[in-house]
């Protein structure tokens, strides 16, 4: 591959390139997908490629080719930097320049115990429709749905300042669903989490540790005790979130508006800008005292865990807010440069024929100090969420709206009935300063989240969020028309 | 209709007679009772720019073969995006061997047979041809326009030249190349902003400098907006909101999968009276006033299916899995897996009225340029939320007094598209729906923002 590697650099530089990266990729994927005792789809799929990166004249060019060979290599990078030079003819004052990075050679590869693509599809089907048979033992139940996938992501990026780093990552998905209907409600339960489960850059080993089966019962019960129970109050009360609905609550209000591309305009006309503007960097509270939040790529087993990014940035762990104070962005060459700081290593690809943007690594409020059990029982009157069921935010992110698949009321320090069809709505920097209560480290955990979109063309990342169960007072719940 | 082939030496796209020879290759080598092949694939540009420059500019090649192989009720697939002839046998192999390995799909009701299908040409020389330099020069158009007014323009323009390849051993061979091009911008200012966009089959059909004209003034109109409570108002909803709304009422409602499962709100309900007699809404992949597609991705032709005649929920759209089960033809809306058959080349019928006929005509309400991150919170009651973006005014006695800052709604499409009482004569083309604006006596915001 260095040959090839080596002919895009030297043509890049020939045709008077400043700075130039190509990254070479194979993605493997498989996935299985069952649906009332029956397989509704498995396949496999293959993707391969290259893409060439330029600064041409202080300006961005990015091409892209499904064939590797010399002469699409040649071609493709010169076609970035043909179009580099038609960026520069639409170019801001200055030239786009980049923080400093040291040159590294270095292979990496992530973790496994057992290799997903070497497990037998007659095991993942089984596993599956295990569940799905155990979930379809309720008769109310009318769709039981589950599934499981894995990638394996080979990479290599070059560039001209020396870098030449090849990394290997493996992930696996899976989970299952439970929906019920009397024909005037619909009510779904879902096992780990929502939208197809859990996710981790892991092993077989992740999705055995989930004991899907052991939960397809009660998924299934809930379901059906959802179409009857009681619709979630309009009111302000507490609310206590589980840690799959913080880990979206993270990802959406936090991991978000930290993205520095976002903050200097970058998908202003997509997915919008953010409110955390570069004044409010070091000076703006962002949460109550006990909230604390990271950025770390660095974590074993975590989506969004990698050594380099798609720059040869070393991976980080970036504090972003201290003790409820905004401290950081997630950050770029480029975007670092224009603060005169160092890039946070979170620039990242969605394939061989993607540019890299900046993405969320694992965005991880850091645990607190107490139990589940203790906040609940310090709660006089509030309202439990439980998993992902919808989600809206404006395009600073600030105003933001949940909705989760289930709660349960709390009085008087006892979970109570449980309550259907539950939202709940605030201003960001509002909810996060009367966070009063954090989980601790027992409760803790790193969930992943496969699915989050970003960018034109559309580039769809794989991220991780660490949270633990919270408390927040005040929150105004059950909003709209339900009757 | 064919594609002329102009990059001998970098390959972007096949033409009829590389794709056609591609799909029977694959169909030779399987060893399956079935199969099923669909190539897709071509080049995509685009251009984005923020802060009145570009900051990104990109460009792909990608050609993808996905191989169907089926033993009696027991399917496997595979894909690659290398079309060379050891990837093709390894994509054919690999998809039986899963196959082999699977449980008989009791669901599975088999593949489509031929049918004729009809020739749409949706393929624009100048789109394909349109260079890197010929983005930056419209680019510039639109933040000419918006420097002239002081304000900042991010957006972006894409153009797309691709083909879809769809075959199957019953003897199915549907080609179809289309070409899109598409821009869009919102233009800023301190305290505002406005959106335009245009999207066409042919790039030379779009104005940058009209769509840039457009959204500096909406920007312009929307400065110093001000405060305003959340709660029940008339609402003005301009296309793009309406969009938005029937993108959610065809995708969750009028799919025959979604009754099947109990997740639609027509379940039980097809031929009665859901929404206003003025509501008619249909989907059809032939119109060329919209983006047509001559087949689905079962190789099957499209139907015109009217979902809703003045009010009545009357159609649903099939793929040849629910259309079998239920002893039906397939409308040609297959190919989306999981979900089910899915509209998506939607029009919603205009009505006599301009958007200045329903600000006249309201006392106190909203006008809403467009909606932003929109999601669905409930299929059955089709409780929607989200917030309003880039133009949203007040409308005090017959006109629009002030700008204010934007609103989210959680209110039910169900409720919008049965009560409306104005429809606008206008249509808009946006993505592959074409819609009026309308106007509602009662629409609930439930909060406000900052800005």
């Amino acid at each position: 591959m260095k040959d090839f590697t080596d002919l895009a650099l030297e043509k890049a530089k020939q045709l008077g390139a400043t700075y130039a990266d190509i990254r070479i990729l194979t993605q493997h994927q498989e996935s299985v997908r069952t649906k009332n005792g029956n397989v509704e789809s498995m396949g496999s799929s293959v993707s391969k490629g290259f893409g060439v990166r330029v600064l041409h004249d202080g300006a961005w060019g990015f091409a892209s080719s499904s064939d590797l060979n010399e002469t699409q290599v040649r071609g493709v990078t010169a076609e970035a930097v043909s179009i580099a030079k038609a960026s520069a003819t639409v170019k801001r004052a200055r030239d786009v320049e980049l923080s400093a990075v040291d040159p590294v050679v270095s292979k990496w590869e992530s973790k496994f115990r057992i290799d997903p693509f070497s497990v037998k599809a007659e095991d993942k089907i089984g596993l599956l429709l295990e569940a799905d048979s155990l979930v379809r033992r309720n008769k109310q139940v009318r769709v039981a749905s589950g599934s499981m996938w894995c990638l394996r992501e080979d990479k290599l990026f070059a560039s001209t300042e020396g870098s030449y780093i090849e990394q290997v990552k493996t992930e696996v998905g899976a989970g299952i669903e439970a929906t019920a209907t009397d024909g005037r409600e619909l009510q779904r339960r879902s096992y780990p989490n929502s939208a197809g489960g859990d996710c981790a850059a892991a092993g077989y080993e992740f999705v055995l540790g989930m004991g899907l089966a052991d939960h397809a019962e009660t998924i299934a019960s809930e379901a059906v005790e959802l179409l009857s129970a009681r619709q979630c109050p309009g009111t302000e009360t507490d609310l206590i979130l589980d840690g799959s609905q913080l880990g979206l609550q993270i990802h959406e209000s936090c991991g978000h508006p930290i993205e520095l591309d976002r903050v200097f305009g970058q998908e202003a006309s997509y997915a919008g800008t953010s409110f955390l503007t570069t004044e409010k960097q070091g000076t703006f509270r962002y949460g109550s005292e006990i909230v604390n939040i990271v950025a770390d790529a660095t974590i074993p087993g975590g989506l969004g865990s990698f050594a380099y990014d798609d720059e040869g940035v070393p991976a980080q762990r970036t504090v972003i807010v201290d003790d409820g104070m905004f401290k950081n962005y997630l950050s770029s060459r480029e975007t670092a440069f224009e603060l005169g700081q160092e890039s946070s290593g979170a620039m990242r690809a969605d394939g061989w024929n993607r540019t890299p943007i900046i993405r969320m690594t694992n965005i991880n409020l850091e645990p607190g100090d107490w139990t589940l059990d203790e906040m609940i029982k310090d709660t006089k009157q509030g309202i439990y969420m439980e998993t992902n069921k919808s989600w809206s935010i404006d395009d600073r992110r600030l105003n933001f709206q949940f909705g989760t698949e289930v709660a349960y009321e709390i009085k008087d320090g006892s979970i109570g009935a449980m309550l259907k069809n539950p939202n709940y709505t605030g201003l960001t920097h509002e909810f996060w300063r009367s966070c009063d209560a954090v989980g601790n480290k027992d409760e803790w955990r790193l969930w992943g989240l496969a699915n989050c979109g970003k960018g034109e063309p559309g580039q769809v990342a794989h991220v991780g969020h660490g949270a633990a169960p919270a408390r927040f007072r005040n929150v105004k719940v059950g909003v709209g028309r339900w009757t | 209709m064919d594609v002329r082939i102009s990059n001998a030496e970098r390959v972007e796209l096949l033409g009829r007679q590389k794709a056609l020879e591609i799909v029977d290759k694959a169909i030779r080598h399987s060893p399956g009772d079935l199969t099923e092949v669909i190539i897709r694939g071509g080049v995509s540009r685009l251009t984005r720019f923020t802060e009145n420059y570009i900051h990104q500019n990109v460009s792909e090649v990608n050609q993808g073969i996905s191989v169907k192989v089926i033993f009696g009720k027991k399917i496997g697939v595979a894909s690659t995006n290398s079309l060379d002839e050891q990837s093709l046998r390894e994509a054919v192999e690999n998809a039986a061997r899963i196959a082999k390995l699977q449980k008989p799909n009791e669901d599975f009701e088999g593949i489509p047979e031929p049918e004729d299908v009809p020739e749409v040409d949706a393929f624009s020389e100048n789109t394909y041809a349109f260079s890197a330099m010929d983005r930056a020069h419209a680019v510039k158009a639109v933040i000419d326009k918006a420097k002239s007014k002081g304000f900042k323009a991010a957006g972006a323009f894409s153009t797309d030249a691709g083909e879809l390849c769809v075959a199957n051993s019953l003897g199915i061979r549907a080609y179809f190349p289309s070409t899109t091009a598409s821009l869009s911008t919102v233009v800023m200012s301190e305290t505002s902003s406005g959106y335009a966009s245009a999207r066409a089959t042919d790039v030379a059909e779009i104005s940058a400098g009209e769509v840039g004209r457009k959204a500096a003034e909406k920007c312009a109109m929307g400065e110093n907006p001000v405060s305003i409570g959340a709660g029940e108002y008339e609402v003005i909803l301009e296309p793009l909101a309406v969009v938005d709304m029937l993108t959610y009422l065809a995708w969750m409602g009028f799919s025959a999968q979604a009754v099947r499962d109990g997740r639609s709100f027509v379940s039980g309900k097809l031929g009665q009276k859901l929404f206003s007699d003025r509501f008619t809404f249909w989907d059809d992949g032939l119109d060329k006033r919209g983006f047509p597609m001559p087949f689905d991705l079962e190789g099957v032709p499209k139907s015109k299916v009217v979902m809703v005649e003045n009010g009545v929920a009357s159609e649903l759209v099939y793929d040849i899995k629910n259309a079998r089960k239920e002893g039906r033809k397939s409308t040609g809306h297959g190919g989306f897996g999981g979900w089910g058959p899915m509209a998506v080349n939607l029009f919603m019928a205009g009505g006599s009225d301009s958007v200045e006929d329903m600000i006249k005509k309201t006392g106190r309400g909203i006008l809403v340029t467009r909606f932003h991150y929109t999601n669905p919170a409930h299929p059955i009651k089709m409780l929607i939320t989200g917030m309003t973006r880039d133009g949203t005014f007040l409308i005090e006695d017959g006109k629009i007094t002030r700008p204010v800052k934007n609103l989210r709604f959680t209110e039910s499409a169900l409720r919008v598209f049965g009560t409306m009482d104005m429809v606008g004569k206008d249509m808009v083309r946006a993505g592959r729906t074409v819609a009026p604006a309308i106007r509602v006596p009662a629409f609930t915001f439930t909060g406000t923002t900052e800005f």
